[in-house]
């Protein structure tokens, strides 16, 4: 490994995008004598600079009127074409909406091996990368066995650490586009405003058919705002209607990897569980002692639902306030 | 419209997984292998594009002999054709993608239909790496959209929000749950499948990009404090939230 390059993403006017962070971060712990550049296709100075206080103290900006108005095949060619006119060898992004789209069409656009969805990378005689299949229930360790690698990481797993307060320096380039590479252009972007998404939330407050209706659903809608979490909900219960899609946590739903993950009512269906078992804690709550999620969790409370919840809140809202 | 919809075969989701004795790939038997659920998705858009504009629905997979039990739930749903590259070899995602874009070649479709993400290997790569075989525009993840003259809007969910998009045909889109309600096929069409043929396309076998060195079951190394519902209990688990786990 000789160059890596970080393809980093703004959030707003002062700072990146935390799974950036968690990008320059992984990619530092890996890097050993490489060199490594951040690279983005937007955002302003300040934003960009931040890269420095992770590490990573040189950043490439790519300017061109066909990477405004987001198209991931443009995005995604600008960090090829600058990936060879710098002969690098390893492209770390986040696996994040975007970086789904973009990782893939690196991989086709530099004959290079893709490495998606990674929880752990090594380098110890090579690159490796460990990474969950079907849903979590196994784990592969896996190599690209090509000139490049292309690496997506799993967001919220990678810890993002500062190490000090240097800014970056900022140069441009210009990558050469065309109109075909800008075939999928952004018309809107709707925020859900007011409500925490389970992809993002640092903190989850789910819960599963054990709530025995939608009309309960409050309970777990006031612990989350006590916990400033977002709200999930298991197959079953969004299959029932009784929570929209967007809730949903599991195999066929979102896998999330919060610091907390609260179950509440969740028996633990294996799909469940292949979609938050990469938590860093989880906490259950159901009145059946048996129930498999009492196996993943690190912490239980045996009990009703219904009685469990509104005393959990009081109690951790006196410690929040304490 | 000429619909081509791309499937997989994967383990049922409450199978259990265990490693097989090569510890590079999961114990087969005793599995029961289904139609990926994302797939289900992407087969009813193309047959109510099929509807609405006329055209040919082709399904296609790649994989072995046993993989054709999904193309025969496809033409029970109601597909025209269906087509497998046949290989009993583990391919990269690398490697399927360009067997699909080969296929995709020769039959030029205006959409290629992919579930969001195949529920074995997860890597929701196999879309966006065919369309830029393909050279074409691809929208990933799509939970709903319209379609006129030509002109695709759709919308999906990105961290925090949506997002809308738009592109022109001919173009790959993947498929989320809730994009729309699959049809169960019924039973005459079920029996009609059984006989309908499929076509076997020969594998083109590139060089591997990825290789996959070893496969285990996640270890898992949690606290393991359950309590019963006491206040004083409660109270002992949220005290642990804060000074063992450090979470709030």
């Amino acid at each position: 490994m000789k160059h890596i390059i970080v393809y980093i993403e703004p959030k707003d006017a002062s700072s990146l995008k935390r799974t950036s962070y968690e990008a320059l971060t992984a990619a530092r712990s890996i890097a050993g004598d490489a060199q490594i550049t951040a690279f983005a296709v937007q955002g302003n100075e300040q934003a960009l600079s931040t890269a420095g206080q992770y590490g990573v103290h040189s950043v490439v900006l790519a300017k061109h009127e066909l990477l405004s108005g987001y198209s991931s095949t443009a995005t995604a060619e600008a960090i090829a074409q600058y990936a060879q006119s710098v002969s690098a060898d390893t492209i770390i992004l986040s696996g994040n909406a975007s970086g789904k789209e973009i990782a893939p069409r690196l991989s086709v656009k530099l004959k290079s091996g893709l490495l998606p969805d990674c929880i752990a990378l090594s380098h110890d005689g090579g690159l490796k990368a460990t990474r969950p299949v079907y849903a979590g229930k196994a784990h592969i360790t896996v190599e690209a066995i090509s000139a490049h690698a292309i690496i997506a990481l799993r967001p919220n797993v990678f810890t993002a650490k500062q190490e000090d307060s240097v800014s970056a320096t900022i140069s441009s380039f210009a990558p050469t586009l065309e109109a075909k590479h800008a075939g999928v252009k952004v018309t809107s972007i709707v925020k859900n405003e007011g409500r925490l998404d389970v992809a993002e939330a640092d903190i989850i407050v789910s819960g599963g058919r054990g709530m025995k209706g939608p009309e309960h659903f409050p309970i777990i809608e006031q612990l989350a705002s006590t916990l400033n979490a977002a709200v999930g909900a298991s197959r079953a219960v969004v299959d029932a209607g009784w929570r929209p899609h967007g809730e949903q946590v599991g195999q066929t739903g979102k896998t999330v990897s919060p610091s907390l993950y609260v179950a509440c009512g969740i028996s633990g269906a294996v799909q469940h569980l292949a979609g938050m078992s990469s938590s860093k804690f989880i906490l259950a709550i159901n009145k059946d002692k048996d129930a498999p999620i009492f196996k993943v969790a690190d912490y239980g409370i045996v009990g009703d639902v219904f009685e469990v919840l509104p005393v959990l809140d009081a109690k951790l809202k006196a410690m929040l306030h304490s | 419209m000429n619909i081509l919809v791309c499937i997989s075969q994967v383990p049922d989701t409450t199978a259990k997984i265990q490693v097989s004795g090569d510890g590079i790939s999961i114990e087969k038997a005793g599995v029961k292998f289904i139609l990926n659920p994302y797939d289900e998705f992407a087969i009813e858009e193309g047959l109510r594009l099929r509807e609405r504009f006329g055209g040919t629905v082709t399904a296609l997979t790649v994989g072995s002999e046993t993989s054709k039990e999904i193309l025969r739930t496809a033409l029970a749903m109601g597909v025209d054709k269906a087509g497998i590259v046949k290989t009993d070899a583990t391919l990269d995602s690398f490697n399927v993608s360009e067997n699909i874009a080969n296929y995709a070649k020769s039959i030029i479709p205006d959409i290629v239909i992919f579930g969001r993400q195949s529920i074995d290997f997860d890597s929701s790569g196999m879309a966006p790496m065919v369309a830029e075989m393909l050279d074409l525009p691809s929208i990933s993840v799509v939970s709903s959209w319209s379609i006129e003259n030509n002109a695709i809007i759709a919308e999906r969910d990105i961290e925090g929000g949506k997002e809308v998009l738009s592109c022109t045909l001919p173009c790959v889109i993947s498929a989320q749950k809730g994009l729309n309600d699959p049809r169960y096929p019924k039973l005459p069409d079920i029996m009609k499948a059984k006989s309908k043929p499929i076509e076997e396309i020969a594998p083109s076998h590139g060089a591997s990009l990825v290789s996959l060195t070893s496969m285990a079951l996640p270890s898992s190394k949690r606290v393991g404090m359950i309590v019963g519902d006491s206040e004083a209990e409660i109270t002992s688990i949220v005290t642990a939230l804060h000074e063992q786990a450090k979470v709030i």
